[in-house]
């Protein structure tokens, strides 16, 4: 009994925590789908992508690259650049998920977004499988089901909508960051360092797609392991 | 309309490789001081970083909007630590300036 009482909360503490995931990604999903639609993609193909490949900023990028005419092989290229960051990503989210068993993480994986690894990594005392798969399930079913709706009837959402909506992702970005602001001043100071490494990268246009990013996490985070000091803080 | 299948494998692989292999690999271990150091930063250090690029690299035209709604959402959740009302009032805050300007 007490086992599922634990797993009914952490289906419920994964839903709540799901629903600004939810209500960013389906108008993103739905942009997407009717910008594969114009760009004379078949449903199923533009189905497809959100189901399998599941990473929004590829899939904006590939229906980008295709329109110009690019090759399969370089659209798969970038798509690797542009997701390398879910390396380090996945690998942060590795140490803790002890609680998780060894057979779900094939699954678990599948579900790495920016945004649920936000999540995830800022409710540590939460993870578990059951939290963890309902915020995946329902992250996931938001942006197969919006691609899906976009493409059929994407015309009928006012665009100030969908970009405000789109906005909300962001807007999540910065609610899970700033109360990680306000508990340490080391967190402060090396979100502005990261800040200042992407915009030095960003400009410089040495490093395009996908690799300012990674090489900006890469920066920061080591600056953060020479100058700051963990343990001392806490 | 053309067939995508090569195209849709070649990308699922490609987004899915990043996210298993280190998740398999690095479960369970015990880590050098120093990396587990650098992965507790990365969180913090990427959302900052996605912020960063979220405002850079809106048009133009959003721009206003999109500072505003991460904005309101940074100062809701700094005070309150409520995700979801943050997030709405970002959404709404950008709604209302789009439609303004």
């Amino acid at each position: 009994m007490k086992i599922q009482e634990g797993i009914k909360s952490s289906i419920r503490d994964g839903t709540k925590i799901a629903l600004p995931i939810m209500i960013g990604y389906f108008p993103v999903a739905m942009a997407f789908g009717l910008l594969s639609k114009n760009t004379l993609m078949s449903f199923r193909d533009t189905s497809l992508l959100s189901i399998m490949v599941y990473a929004g900023a590829s899939q904006f990028m590939a229906i980008d690259l295709m329109g110009a005419g690019v090759n399969v092989g370089s659209i798969v290229f970038t798509t690797a650049l542009l997701n390398l960051r879910h390396i380090i990503m996945s690998a942060s989210l590795a140490v803790h998920l002890q609680n998780v068993s060894r057979k779900l993480l094939p699954i678990v994986a599948f579900g790495i977004t920016d945004e649920t690894f936000s999540i995830i990594s800022f409710n540590k005392e939460k993870m578990n499988s059951a939290f963890i798969l309902t915020l995946n399930t329902l992250s996931y079913s938001s942006w197969v089901l919006g691609t899906m709706l976009g493409y059929m009837i994407g015309e009928v959402l006012p665009i100030s909508l969908q970009s405000s909506l789109g906005i909300g992702l962001y807007a999540m970005f910065a609610a899970l960051l700033f109360p990680e602001i306000s508990k340490s001043k080391n967190i402060l100071y090396l979100s502005m360092i990261s800040a200042i490494v992407y915009m030095a990268l960003f400009y410089s246009k040495i490093f395009g797609f996908g690799w300012d990013i990674i090489l900006a996490i890469l920066i920061s985070s080591i600056f953060g392991i020479i100058f700051f000091d963990k343990e001392r803080e806490n | 309309m053309k067939n995508h299948l090569s195209l849709i494998i070649g990308m699922t692989l490609a987004t899915y490789l990043p996210r298993l292999v280190p998740l398999l690999m690095l479960g369970n271990r015990k880590m050098n001081k120093n990396i587990e150091e650098f992965l507790y930063y990365v969180p913090h250090t990427s959302l900052s970083i996605l912020i960063t690029r979220g405002i850079m690299t809106a048009e133009s035209g959003m721009k206003a909007a999109t500072i505003a709604g991460i904005g309101i959402a940074g100062i809701l959740s700094y005070k309150k630590g409520n995700l979801i009302l943050s997030v709405l009032a970002g959404i709404m805050l950008s709604f209302v300036i789009i439609n303004i300007i």
